[in-house]
């Protein structure tokens, strides 16, 4: 039996419900003022001192910083949870024709070439750890669907190493620059921009392991 | 850009679970060595701020400052909370240490699980800032339900998939509340946000998307449906964690909100008098199906949406008569809080000796486990409100604060609901004492494990002897306000 | 109405098609992706808005805030499709199972 969902009278209030919520939510958006900065001057003023060039990375590693820690604990956590829930989908044995195999030769090494360049970018422009995980992990979402396996040897603490080495780093350094700037997450400034660049290719590395990792479903090797 | 110094104490209750979650992660045959380490820290670090404390401190991460950076606060109300999640935590976590030692498999998802948990829920106790609380939000959520899941049944995985629908639905309601107040006012912190928020629609709209999310997520009736399923399926240490802490956590978001930045603007006495009704109606609602139940986990998880409505009663109070009535809310929160990791940590030594939790075939459990079932009857005792336990105290502050406001309504209810509590309780120890057709597996318990409960239960019964201390502690910084 | 209010009223109708998808249908999936629908819209609000500076560069933090809140869409996703095929494995039905049935 296939999954039908509510009764037509149900539907329909439903609706009415949220096109009352919909128009209303919409005339308080039309009483916005229509014209508002919002903390952008702020930024302005603060982006010397930074460590960065580019606002939203600014706001993303250094101002907001610690929002962004507890964001790759989500991803993390999210990551613990599929594990706990499952083990990895097993894969088929299916072999992969030609074209399929030949894919991943060409695309993966110039996927890996994209991630180092958007993470380099992102102190500059838009780009940055996000970007860069996730083309890393496009890539290995790719490479698992043409075929290629996680190594047995790498499914153990060396993956769960790489799992959390981004949030790892990035709580080291938080707590690291306290005895020299007297509060978590305070980079001094001559190495603001070198510190940012280190928690971002972790992270980025983290991320990507991450989202191939959710992409397995579950724990690699493990037995239920 | 350097501060001035303030103490790193609250920094280290958000870091210490983190780094811990790390840890037992990567090192995952001493996950529960370690786990247990960070819940003593933590619980030692947490007792260190309670005694240093003596005005309300500003953090600024990073050293920016609001509005372009990130504050943490602590004041009397998040040292309460604080020192709520570091007492049941440590509870759970020697609990679990025995809970999950026969089960390796379950212990290694349990530990990263539950120190990622703990540190959402200091991350919110702290913080000060709508956005980041949404961070921390969504990393209790996801915790929590990847937790609530671990039992693998069929219950507990449908249990844990409509809480997960429910948790996001009601931060996604939350974040749009969010995004209006910010582009509205130019500032996600909580202090700014209050000096700056005027009483115009947009706030209104706020006001309403964050109450029904925070609502959806605290399981205030007719919210509750997800809360039952969820937490009575959960292996024992997580429904004594979900019940007890998670719950409270989104209610504490509320009050936040409310304190700081709405209830200055009076949005009016229909919000508080509908929030106290639905309150009520959950005291109700929620001891007659405890009372209904034939097994012994969904009665104590009905009974949580009882407790909880109570808290609720504080809006329409609290417009009353002031601050007193904030005061005895968190009084019943801190008190349901040990008391409910009490019960279900008994029902789990319960469900581990016998392979059951059905009520009428609780074969003379006194007898065979007399710890568990003191520890179930000495929390019973607080969550029906007699004396001497918190439960007590805080319902007597909660009916004087209706007497003063000669609102009597509210006395009918606090009475029946505690009525109720007794009725519901009393079946469950009159089974413990009678012989049952059915006999038992009889697995042994061990003993960290019903003398974490009873601990807990002995808890309740000294919230209701140290009052005076506790209420100088919440009113550190002035939570409340000054009021009327 | 400026161009940054019309985006932002399309993400709240995003966020209103989302819900009511969520609310109405019972698969699964469906209620998965009517979830990722109103994260979107709740994202759209957020960015369009950040256009309203008078002239100069759009206002970076809510951008931030949103590159925040995709990862943790994209976790939160990926944790309930996992939980969906748990649930199909133990229960056959891709569904919530109703609560009174135990």
């Amino acid at each position: 039996m296939t999954p039908r969902g509510a009764a037509p009278w149900l539907r329909f209030s439903v609706a009415l419900l949220l096109v009352g919520m919909f128009a209303a939510l919409a005339w308080v958006l039309l009483g916005l003022p229509p014209r508002s900065a919002g903390l952008q001057p702020q930024v302005a003023a603060q982006m010397a001192v930074s460590g960065v060039d580019h606002p939203v990375t600014a706001v993303l590693l250094n101002f907001r910083g610690y929002d962004t820690l507890l964001e790759m604990a989500v991803l993390l956590l999210a990551c613990l949870g599929v594990w706990s829930l499952s083990p990895a989908v097993p894969p088929t044995d299916e072999t992969p024709g030609a074209m399929l195999a030949a894919l991943p030769r060409q695309l993966v090494p110039l996927m890996v070439l994209m991630a180092g360049y958007l993470l380099w970018r992102g102190a500059t422009g838009p780009g940055g750890a996000f970007q860069a995980g996730a083309v890393l992990g496009a890539a290995g979402v790719l490479l698992l669907l043409t075929g290629w396996r996680l190594p047995v040897r790498w499914q153990g603490w060396r993956l769960r190493l790489l799992l959390i080495a981004g949030v790892g780093m990035f709580v080291l350094v938080a707590l690291a620059v306290v005895p020299a700037s007297g509060v978590l997450l305070g980079y001094p400034l001559p190495v603001a921009g070198t510190l940012i660049l280190l928690i971002e290719a972790l992270a980025g590395l983290s991320i990507g392991v991450t989202l191939m990792a959710l992409f397995l479903g579950g724990e690699p090797g493990a037995s239920r | 850009m350097a501060a001035e110094h303030v103490s790193l104490l609250p920094v280290l209750l958000i870091f210490l679970p983190l780094i811990g979650a790390l840890l037992s992660f990567v090192f995952r045959r001493r996950a529960a060595g370690l786990g247990i380490a960070t819940a003593v820290a933590v619980f030692v670090i947490a007792i260190a701020l309670a005694f240093s404390l003596t005005r309300p401190q500003r953090y600024p991460v990073g050293g920016w400052g609001a509005p372009l950076g990130i504050d943490l606060v602590v004041d009397g109300l998040s040292l309460i909370m604080l020192l709520m999640s570091a007492t049941v935590g440590l509870g759970v976590s020697l609990y679990a240490g025995g809970y999950f030692h026969a089960r390796p498999q379950l212990a290694r998802a349990f530990w990263p699980l539950w120190l990622g948990l703990w540190t959402a829920l200091n991350g919110l106790f702290l913080a000060a800032d709508i956005f980041n609380l949404y961070v921390t939000l969504e990393l209790l959520g996801l915790s929590a339900v990847a937790l609530a899941a671990l039992g693998g049944s069929a219950a507990a995985l449908g249990g844990a998939m409509r809480y997960l629908l429910v948790s996001l639905l009601g931060s996604l309601l939350y974040l749009l509340g969010v995004a209006l107040l910010y582009h509205a006012f130019g500032s996600v912190d909580i202090a700014l946000l209050g000096e700056r928020a005027s009483a115009q629609p947009v706030t209104l709209a706020a006001l309403v998307l964050m109450t029904v999310g925070l609502i959806l997520k605290t399981a205030l009736f007719p919210f509750h449906f997800w809360l039952p399923p969820a937490h009575a399926s959960a292996s024992s240490p997580v429904s004594a964690l979900l019940s007890a802490l998670v719950v409270k956590a989104s209610f504490y978001i509320l009050l936040r909100l409310w304190l700081e930045i709405f209830e200055p603007l009076n949005p009016g006495r229909g919000v508080t008098e509908l929030l106290g009704l639905l309150g009520a109606l959950a005291v109700l609602w929620g001891s007659l199906q405890a009372l209904r139940q034939t097994r012994l986990k969904l009665l104590i998880a009905y009974s949580t949406v009882a407790q909880l409505g109570y808290l609720f009663l504080g809006f329409p109070l609290a417009a009353a008569v002031g601050p007193a009535a904030w005061q005895a809310v968190i009084y019943l929160a801190l008190s349901h809080a040990l008391a409910k990791a009490a019960l279900f940590m008994a029902a789990g030594n319960i469900v581990l000796f016998g392979g059951h939790d059905r009520i009428a075939d609780l074969d003379r459990v006194v007898q065979r486990l007399p710890l568990s079932l003191a520890a179930f009857a000495i929390a019973g005792i607080s969550l029906m409100g007699l004396p001497p336990s918190g439960g007590f105290i805080g319902k007597w502050l909660l009916l004087e604060a209706a007497i003063e406001a000669g609102q009597w309504w509210w006395v009918v209810i606090i009475l029946i609901g505690g009525m109720l509590a007794a009725a519901y309780l009393f079946k469950v120890i009159g089974f413990a004492f009678t012989r049952a057709p059915v006999s038992h597996e009889a697995n042994a318990v061990p003993p960290v494990m019903e003398w974490t409960a009873l601990v807990l239960a002995v808890g309740t019964v000294l919230l209701g002897l140290w009052v005076s201390p506790l209420l100088a502690w919440l009113a550190t910084g002035n939570p409340f306000g000054v009021g009327p | 109405m400026s161009v940054a209010v019309l985006y932002a009223v399309t993400g709240l109708g995003l966020f209103s098609l989302g819900l009511y998808a969520l609310i109405v249908r019972a698969h699964l999936l469906r209620k998965i992706l009517a979830l990722n629908i109103m994260g979107s819209g709740v994202f759209l609000v957020l960015t369009a808005l950040a256009r309203r500076a008078p002239d100069g560069p759009p206002d970076p933090v809510p951008h931030a805030m949103v590159i925040t809140g995709i990862v943790v869409a994209v976790a939160a996703t990926a944790l309930a499709l996992v939980l969906l095929r748990r649930v199909v494995e133990t229960t056959g039905q891709p569904r919530l199972p109703d609560p009174d049935s135990e």
